[in-house]
């Protein structure tokens, strides 16, 4: 039986004059990638004439779940979408949707979301500036990255018994309160960490080779920026001075003393740059929010919502009930829709959650940062080479599971 | 929000600049400013909405603050019309499209569909809903993407997964799904499950 292959006309092998241009696939199984990203690029000799993403590869139609599910069992889903920042995908949900039920998040719970969340950024950037450097070929980076992020993914074990998954955040507040001696383990990374970026200052700012590699690389002006909806240190990376955190605070995030890096040459390196202040700044908030921990309540007062305390239960038949309700039945939300934008580690990261009265969503749509930026890579890498392809998806800082959903 | 002069100054900016925009429409007489409607507690945006409403009364259609959000609901015709208009007017400055969204209100209702627009001004940092309600046998809605570049990709979104057909986008595929894909995920009579296990054709 003759197999029947459909070769798509673009890659039909013709003969051609040397002088003409030649479309070539680059992944879905590129290691630079960072997952299963296609690039169709048409080459000019090694200048890139175009290049057109390719998505969809990891598509598990996740905002089509969200309607079959309850709010809270929403959670576990955001994890799984940018899965290097899952506690900035949980914020914004369960913030999305305490804005559709008006409850009040207690001080305690605002600052350790603040905490960890800054805590998931340096995490996040780490893996970043890591598969970046990877990418550009400076191997031992990663190493020194990937010992830092272990210390924080320690961190957010012990406060939610998840690594990589931990659906700390829920509505009404957090899981849980956090563990007796996290403050002191928080102080000892904190301790390390602003030597360990030094060293990746000494391995990769000061580096001859990265610098040719990145600069003048990718180049984005302020105004392509804004058309193109980059966020994040992408568009921080062209001058444009925004930052959710600054331009629409939430919990509380105005109230604490930080900078945010801008850079204004609008190239791979000046997104470099950002990113490697970021950390810093990060950092300073980490301490601030460690400073502000009082004991208080973690969870909203909110029975028909917030799950009781396991001790209540125990005592009082009305926490039993709420309990049994939550878990059977879910709780109902009242109609309307919102939209909730935060400061994710790649940019901004926007929650649609519309209501129609009942316990599950009538409809969830994550505007994810990573999607965003990286429709905007075929306007970066014209005439660019194709070297220069690997390092500038490394500076937009992808995921594929949020772009995919 | 700062009242006085600089905002009569302003609302004067915003008048023509719709009226370059808005399709040949000339404008007779300048709006009041947005100060001198005499409400306090309405937001900057739903302010700039009454002004662009009373300047062109088939651009708006109604307006809802719900939950510290402005929406607007726009009539389909117009809505690049108002968009331009926003993203240049001086003092809206809706210059960044954060988001483009479709949303299914389910098979029995009329009109079944709604596409949401997020605007957002990088400068003024105000927010804005527009929403553009579909009936299920005329699924079309001009394009954005002559506004806003990055709607390019939301827009093909939309399409992959509601059916919503944007036109005039310069490259309307699916970009999700696979090419050859029967139906529109998202909506509300797709089951979560899928009729058949997929397979290529």
């Amino acid at each position: 039986m003759s197999s029947t292959i459909n070769i798509p006309p673009q890659f039909e092998i013709v003969d051609r004059p040397l002088d003409t241009q030649m479309t070539i696939s680059m992944g879905p199984q590129h290691p630079s990638t960072h997952g299963v990203l296609r690039l169709e690029l048409v080459l000019d000799g090694e200048m890139v004439v175009k290049a057109t993403p390719d998505i969809g590869y990891l598509h598990t139609g996740m905002e089509k779940l969200f309607e079959y599910k309850k709010y809270q069992q929403g959670i576990v889903i955001t994890d799984r979408m940018d899965y290097l920042n899952p506690l900035g995908n949980n914020l914004a949900y369960v913030m999305a949707v305490e804005k559709l039920l008006d409850l009040e998040i207690p001080e305690r719970a605002q600052t350790i979301r603040v905490l960890m969340c800054e805590l998931q950024r340096i995490a996040s950037h780490l893996v970043w500036l890591g598969t970046h450097a990877l990418d550009i070929g400076a191997m031992s980076v990663f190493f020194y990255c990937f010992r830092e992020r272990e210390k924080i993914l320690n961190l957010i074990e012990a406060a939610s018994g998840g690594r990589l998954t931990p659906s700390y955040f829920r509505i009404g507040g957090l899981m849980m309160d956090l563990p007796s001696g996290f403050e002191r383990r928080v102080k000892q990374f904190q301790d390390g960490f602003l030597n360990a970026v030094e060293e990746f200052h000494t391995l990769l700012t000061g580096n001859r080779i990265f610098q040719k590699r990145t600069q003048d690389v990718g180049r984005i002006s302020a105004e392509d920026a804004i058309d193109w909806g980059l966020s994040g240190p992408c568009l921080r990376g062209s001058g444009v001075d925004l930052d959710i955190r600054r331009a629409n605070p939430y919990t509380g995030y105005e109230t604490y003393d930080f900078e945010v890096p801008i850079e204004h040459d609008g190239d791979v390196w000046a997104r470099y740059l950002v990113r490697m202040r970021e950390m810093k700044e990060s950092h300073k908030i980490v301490a601030q929010a460690l400073g502000r921990l009082k004991p208080g309540p973690v969870k909203a007062d909110a029975p028909k919502v917030v799950l009781p305390d396991r001790e209540a239960m125990k005592k009082h038949m009305d926490a039993l009930i709420h309990h049994f309700l939550i878990v059977a039945e879910g709780f109902d939300v009242p109609a309307g829709e919102v939209y909730h934008p935060i400061e994710a580690s790649k940019g901004e990261l926007g929650v649609y959650v519309k209501s129609d009265g009942g316990p599950k969503p009538a409809r969830v749509h994550f505007r994810g940062p990573s999607f965003v930026n990286l429709s905007a890579l075929p306007h970066m890498s014209e005439g660019a080479m194709v070297a220069d392809i690997v390092a500038i998806i490394g500076s937009l800082d992808i995921v594929l599971g949020e772009i995919d959903r | 929000m700062t009242t006085g002069a600089g905002d009569q100054g302003n609302s004067q900016g915003i008048s023509e600049k719709i009226s370059k925009e808005g399709s040949g429409k000339t404008l007779e007489n300048t709006l009041p400013g947005p100060a001198a409607t005499g409400s306090t507690q309405l937001s900057t945006p739903s302010l700039l909405l009454t002004a662009l409403q009373r300047q062109h009364p088939d651009w708006v259609t109604g307006i809802i603050e719900a939950f510290g959000e402005t929406t607007a609901i726009v009539p389909k015709l117009h809505i690049v019309d108002v968009c331009s208009a926003l993203k240049t007017a001086p003092d809206a400055k809706f210059d960044f499209l954060a988001d483009l969204c479709g949303a299914d209100r389910g098979v029995e209702e009329e009109p079944r569909f709604e596409v949401n627009y997020h605007l957002f001004s990088t400068t003024k940092h105000h927010r804005l809903r527009l929403k553009v309600v579909l009936d299920e046998n005329s699924v079309h809605v001009p394009t954005v993407t002559g506004v806003w570049r990055t709607a390019n990709w939301h827009e093909r979104e939309t399409f992959d997964l509601f059916g919503i057909v944007f036109d005039g986008h310069p490259d309307l595929r699916r970009i999700l799904l696979p090419e050859d894909w029967q139906g529109h995920a998202l909506r509300k009579d797709f089951p979560l499950r899928g009729y058949e296990p997929y397979s290529l054709k």
